[in-house]
């Protein structure tokens, strides 16, 4: 078993293992990062008689990139909802740092498959939308960090597909989630801007520190962005790999990611 | 280029309007030469002359302003209990339950034909002009905020939720601006249906009012009078709906279909 680690620095992060069900989460929190630990305990969902989650077991350390691969129907986005608490769980407890939580959690923010921009508010109000307080310059800041900065007065229709993830992007972190959840974001963008969105992804992951449960059909995706990657199928975490291989040296083609992708297209 | 483009704006913008000034001459010439009895169509001239006397003498306005206060405050009144109505029972099912099937019960009685019954409460009184001109404008009112509130994409309301918008937040920046566009179109119905209400009711039992007016010129055979106050009503008519598209234009700025400098109808 090889030690839970987040990343404290931005150093590539340590390959971070976690099998289900081995009860871990006493290692606590991890490092200095602003993550948050998130934990299963035998969570299962199910609508009527049909169970979407048949019992997970599960510990994502404070810090860690994970992404979650799977079949449509096979659960991820029903994962998705329970983590944001848009849904309850039918049996088991969810765990924020360590405390159970229900309903929704306001340290953890979620990124739609599409961008879900208020068509009637521009640009800065809704990266600034939940206001409080010196939101308007909190909210050009993270703009500026998504590379929008010029944007802020536009109403959303001006934008193309990848502006307008970048600035829910930027909605997502004005208020420093512990976690951020990513429901495939960038299944809609073309080859050359989701290319650009996960340089960005990557780039505030590290920024800011958060814990990212990014969930998507794309196994090339996964293996290129994740620490740990999870294939949920029929319900059940079937196959857990760590991606043990520096992003520097994640070229497509690399020998070692290929080993990996093809492990994880067997077990989906 | 740009000269010639605006020469042709122009040619574009005066065509639609030879047809109308052609016949507007015809019927001119008619009626002065003899062909047209008076007690038909009055030459336009004659309509005009009419316009002039009864502003000098202040009796066109006092029937214009008359019958602009009963429509407004019908407007306000109906147009503003049939939006709250739809407030209501687009945001609360249980409210929804215990009054949608009611009020389209009471949608489908043609508010005209309480006239009578009208009468009879209000006799010919301010009121009774007033409630007409509210209940014919509630419906539309009520209906459209409605269907607005209720076609709201959820998946706007959702990610509300999700980036912690308190119910009066998620109201006022989430749900109420998705409804607009239909709570607008809703008021257009509205104005077009204060006028008809109006007219009707005027016409019907008034003591003043452009209703009023025209029906008094009746009696006396001014028909001139009548076609002017037919071209009053047909005026403010116009005038409300100005008003109101001026309204969606600034309001859904948001919208390219709505977008300044486009015509959005």
């Amino acid at each position: 078993m090889v030690p839970l680690r987040a990343v404290t620095d931005f150093e590539e992060p340590a390959p971070a293992t976690c099998r289900e069900g081995t009860g871990e989460q006493g290692a606590g929190t991890h490092g200095t990062g602003k993550g948050l630990e998130l934990a299963f305990d035998g969570v299962t969902k199910a609508f009527g008689d049909v169970g979407v989650l048949r019992g997970l077991d599960l510990v994502i350390p404070a810090g860690q990139f994970v992404a979650v691969v799977g079949r449509s129907g096979g659960g991820k986005t029903t994962l998705m909802r329970l983590i944001a608490g848009l849904d309850g769980p039918t049996g088991g407890t969810i765990r924020i740092a360590g405390t159970a939580r229900r309903g929704l959690q306001p340290d953890v923010r979620l990124l739609f498959q599409d961008a879900r921009l208020l068509p009637w508010q521009r640009v800065l109000s809704n990266v600034g939308i939940a206001r409080g307080p010196g939101w308007k310059a909190r909210a050009q800041a993270l703009l500026a960090e998504v590379g929008l900065a010029d944007r802020a007065g536009d109403w959303p229709y001006v934008l193309s597909g990848g502006q307008k993830q970048r600035v829910a992007l930027a909605r997502a972190l004005v208020t420093e989630p512990g976690i951020l959840l990513l429901d495939e974001p960038f299944g809609a963008l073309d080859a050359l801007t989701r290319g650009d969105m996960h340089r960005l992804l990557t780039k505030v992951w590290r920024q800011h520190g958060f814990t990212a449960v990014l969930i998507t059909h794309d196994v090339a995706e996964a293996v290129a962005l994740a620490d740990r990657v999870l294939v949920l199928r029929d319900g059940v975490i079937a196959d857990d790999v760590a991606i043990d291989l520096p992003r520097a040296a994640r070229a497509a083609g690399a020998p070692r990611l290929a080993e990996l992708e093809r492990r994880i297209l067997n077990a989906v | 280029m740009s000269r010639a483009l605006s020469g042709r704006a122009l040619r574009r913008g005066l065509v639609p309007w030879l047809l109308p000034l052609a016949l507007l001459l015809g019927w001119e010439v008619a009626a002065k030469a003899g062909w047209l009895s008076a007690r038909v169509l009055p030459a336009p001239s004659d309509i005009a002359v009419a316009f002039w006397t009864t502003l000098k003498d202040g009796s066109l306005p006092h029937h214009v302003s008359i019958s602009a206060e009963r429509a407004f405050l019908g407007l306000v009144i109906g147009g503003g209990l049939g939006f709250a109505l739809g407030l209501i029972n687009g945001a609360l099912p249980v409210a929804e339950d215990i009054l949608d099937s009611s009020l389209q019960m009471l949608r489908n009685v043609p508010h005209l034909a309480i006239i009578p019954m009208v009468i009879l409460w209000f006799g010919i009184g301010e009121e009774a002009k007033v409630f007409l001109v509210a209940v014919g404008v509630l419906f539309p009112m009520y209906l459209n905020t409605f269907h607005g509130i209720r076609s709201v994409d959820r998946g706007l309301v959702e990610m509300g939720r999700v980036y912690g918008l308190g119910p009066v937040a998620l109201y006022l920046r989430v749900i109420l601006p998705g409804a607009l566009p239909a709570i607008l179109v809703g008021l257009r119905y509205a104005l077009g249906i204060m006028w008809l209400t109006l007219i009707v009711a005027e016409t019907i039992s008034a003591s003043s009012g452009i209703g009023y007016m025209t029906m008094n010129a009746r009696e006396f055979l001014q028909t001139d009078m009548v076609l002017l106050g037919i071209i009053v009503y047909a005026l403010l008519g116009k005038l409300a709906d100005i008003a109101s598209r001026w309204l969606e234009r600034r309001a859904l700025d948001w919208n390219p279909a709505y977008r300044t400098g486009l015509e959005a109808a």
